[in-house]
């Protein structure tokens, strides 16, 4: 097993807390795990990625090479893009629809779906309606998790675990409605899948 | 086998506690700040107590660390690349005296610049200094190297530096802890002889040092972090530090065989180096920062059979990647998408709501009234304020250099003159400058934004806020009159700007201390309250 992630996002959204998750979960099934961060100055509202690699043997190299990574995860649509040389020619873009607009020049969205379209696939996720339904507004990060997990290939049950013992301090409730949201967007992800 | 998932910096903190440490000394600076951060976490799980506040600036932190050593015990010092500018004097001297306990220098150094004014290679230091220097490549090794550097330090009585960059501080990988140990005794010899350096104790110390080098250059022929992977062909690789890591990546990615010598322990290993050459016909030198080696290697005149950053196989600037080193070594590089055109930059920005964007609304509107507005400026969340919308500064160079610069463009005759920094960055290094106008009566308005903590790094304990920066510039002899206080809100806009308008016109020295709480430090402490009750 080889997976490299691209995790994307505006300083501030919280993708850390997806790579805690999957990193817990990847650690679980004893896998060996690289992960960068973005510290500092970008953290304030700039682009910020992380990348994420999980294999069973031995990692060397902290970043993803150019054409190699299996998934861009983002939160954002138009940070999905920003990282589209690192995708593998096979390669997945889950993204969410959510605009995060706090630039000048931000494009339309119209423009960005195009582009989106051009990947193989792409998985587009109402993140926040979803987190919404799963009853609470501040979980579309575990949908966007949801709807990434069925291509990392780490069983579902070791992501729940692993969001139960990130979130368990917070208690039951917290936890329940993070997994809530997973599951959202895993259904979402299946059903966008199978339908053509 | 139990790993726990921890950044590279994390690593080198876990390293320094199992090592026996007693104390850690530090100023936060990207990439570096986690290291202390994490033992301030930490300490209070650790049966022997460890000290950890956080130190005003470098150079503070840099002596504080030498005095723990001078009494037996070990200790760690951090801070990043340009951080050892301003702990050099301190740090270039303790290699002459020697030290007693264990003392470790661990520099992040931050090439691309990601958070940073510049990109300089903290091995210069090392070589400058003539002290050993390890630059572990894995998160793994960056544990196991910080062990070593301790015992080395005790062993050769030198400091040790360690030099990581944002890369390997910033990324997590599974970690092994060894067994720990327990701090030393307090043991405090008297031995002026090294520590008091007038020039015939310093001459003597530093033929000591001199005499140590071919001492230290073995320890490294013999160290685990330099090794030479054999392999076939006729070229060769060095790779130094987290460059093996790119290296090793793409001679897995394509199946490649050719030799490479990692490099983790420097002086650098002569005979090491003489057997990759003698092996290969044509050697690339990877260094993730300066070609300070490749030139080395290249010699004056010659070397055309070294390939590296020097020749443009490898770019001159910024990071390494794995891309970088395929291109390097001739490999055709993958087709891949391109990014879209539509994709457009987003720059950081000072968060919404935060108490410098009120300030620079006031300050723009004051400094609009006058033909010459430069506004010098400092490091810290504050300096976002060059940027759009604000346009607000026109300076922003070092640690502390808002005020001197300022000060100097004064002398000139340039007014009105201006600076703008942060509580931390004013005791970091402002003070003394803020001194300096006073004694020449420059005519100078000091604007100190006062949030109540060290914003940029992520939120950790200012030396000095509120009353105390009040006390200092009282202390310093700012006149009472000329020391206002303004709160950067939105309903104070018409007030600040009177009294900005007022403090600039004057012909003197004048400090306004805006001060507000940053929004994320308070919104944190809410959190944890709440969390609490």
């Amino acid at each position: 097993m080889n997976i490299n992630i691209i995790l994307a996002g505006v300083g501030g959204q919280g993708i850390l807390t997806i790579a805690s998750v999957i990193d817990r979960a990847a650690l679980q099934s004893s896998l060996t795990i690289r992960q960068t961060e973005v510290h500092g100055m970008s953290q304030r509202g700039g682009a910020v990625q992380s990348h994420l690699r999980i294999s069973n043997r031995e990692i060397y190299s902290d970043l993803i090479a150019e054409g190699t990574a299996n998934l861009i995860l983002s939160v954002e649509p138009l940070e999905a893009l920003r990282y589209l040389p690192l995708l593998a020619s096979a390669g997945r873009v889950i993204t969410s629809t959510d605009q995060f607009i706090n630039m000048e020049g931000y494009p339309a969205m119209e423009d960005i779906l195009t582009e989106l379209h051009r990947t193989n696939l792409p998985v587009l996720v109402n993140a926040a309606e979803l987190a919404r339904e799963a009853g609470n507004s501040r979980t579309s990060n575990m949908v966007m998790l949801g709807a990434a997990s069925p291509f990392i290939g780490i069983a579902a049950t070791h992501f729940e675990e692993a969001i139960e013992s990130l979130f368990h301090a917070k208690g039951p409730e917290i936890v329940a409605v993070n997994i809530r949201a997973f599951r959202k967007g895993e259904e979402l992800s299946q059903h966008q899948a199978t339908t053509p | 086998m139990n790993k726990q998932l921890l950044l590279g910096a994390e690593a080198i903190a876990l390293a320094a506690l199992d090592a026996g440490i007693s104390g850690v000394y530090a100023y936060p600076g990207t990439p570096s700040t986690e290291i202390t951060e994490y033992i301030q976490k930490k300490s209070h799980a650790i049966d022997q107590p460890v000290r950890s506040t956080w130190s005003a600036n470098e150079k503070t932190a840099y002596e504080a660390a030498l005095g723990m050593s001078y009494a037996g015990k070990r200790s760690l010092v951090c801070m990043k690349h340009v951080g050892l500018n301003v702990a050099a004097d301190p740090f270039i001297n303790s290699a002459i005296t020697g030290v007693n306990g264990g003392l470790v220098i661990a520099v992040a150094d931050d090439p691309s610049m990601h958070s940073s004014q510049n990109e300089q290679d903290s091995r210069f230091y090392g070589k400058f200094a003539m002290v050993p220097l390890l630059e572990p490549s894995s998160q793994q090794d960056l544990y196991n190297a910080t062990r070593h550097a301790f015992d080395l330090s005790e062993s050769v009585k030198l400091p040790v530096l360690l030099r990581l960059t944002t890369r390997l501080a910033h990324s997590r990988a599974g970690v092994e802890r060894s067994a720990t140990r327990m701090q030393n005794l307090l043991h405090a010899p008297y031995a002026p002889e090294r520590f008091v350096l007038m020039p015939h104790n310093a001459r003597r110390q530093y033929n000591l040092l001199l005499g140590m080098q071919e001492e230290l250059e073995k320890r490294s022929e013999n160290s685990w972090l330099n090794r030479l992977i054999s392999g076939s062909g006729p070229k060769g690789v060095i790779a130094f530090g987290i460059a093996y890591n790119y290296v090793m990546e793409i001679r897995q990615a394509y199946a490649l065989d050719f030799p490479v010598l990692q490099i983790g322990q420097y002086p650098l290993p002569r005979k090491l180096v003489e057997s990759l050459f003698n092996e290969c016909n044509e050697i690339l030198v990877a260094e993730e920062g300066y070609p300070l080696y490749e030139e080395l290697l290249r010699g004056y005149f010659g070397g055309n059979n070294i390939r590296g950053r020097l020749d443009g196989t490898l770019p001159r600037a910024g990071e390494l990647n794995a891309d970088i080193i395929a291109r390097g070594l001739g490999i055709e590089p993958k087709k891949v998408r391109a990014i879209p055109g539509i994709v457009v930059n987003r720059p950081p920005e000072l968060c919404k709501g935060c108490g410098h964007r009120d300030l620079y609304d006031a300050l723009n509107k004051v400094m609009n009234s006058f033909a010459e507005h430069h506004v010098f400026s400092d490091i810290g969340c504050y300096t976002l304020g060059a940027l759009e919308p604000f346009n607000a500064i026109h300076t922003c160079v070092d640690m502390g250099a808002s005020i001197t610069m300022a000060k100097g463009a004064a002398d000139a005759g340039l007014r009105p003159a201006v600076a703008v920094i942060g509580d931390s960055t004013f005791t970091h290094s402002g003070m003394t400058g803020l001194l300096d106008a006073i004694n020449d009566r420059s005519p100078l308005t000091v604007i100190i934004a006062d949030n109540d903590t060290t914003a940029m790094t992520g939120g950790q304990q200012s030396s000095a806020t509120g009353s105390k920066i009040l006390d200092i510039c009282r202390g310093l002899g700012v006149e009472e009159q000329h020391i206002r206080t303004i709160i950067p809100l939105k309903s104070h806009l018409e007030k600040n700007i009177t009294i900005l308008a007022e403090e600039i016109s004057y012909e003197g020295v004048s400090v306004v201390i805006a001060q507000r709480e940053c929004i994320e430090t308070a919104a944190r402490k809410k959190r944890t309250q709440a969390a609490r009750s």
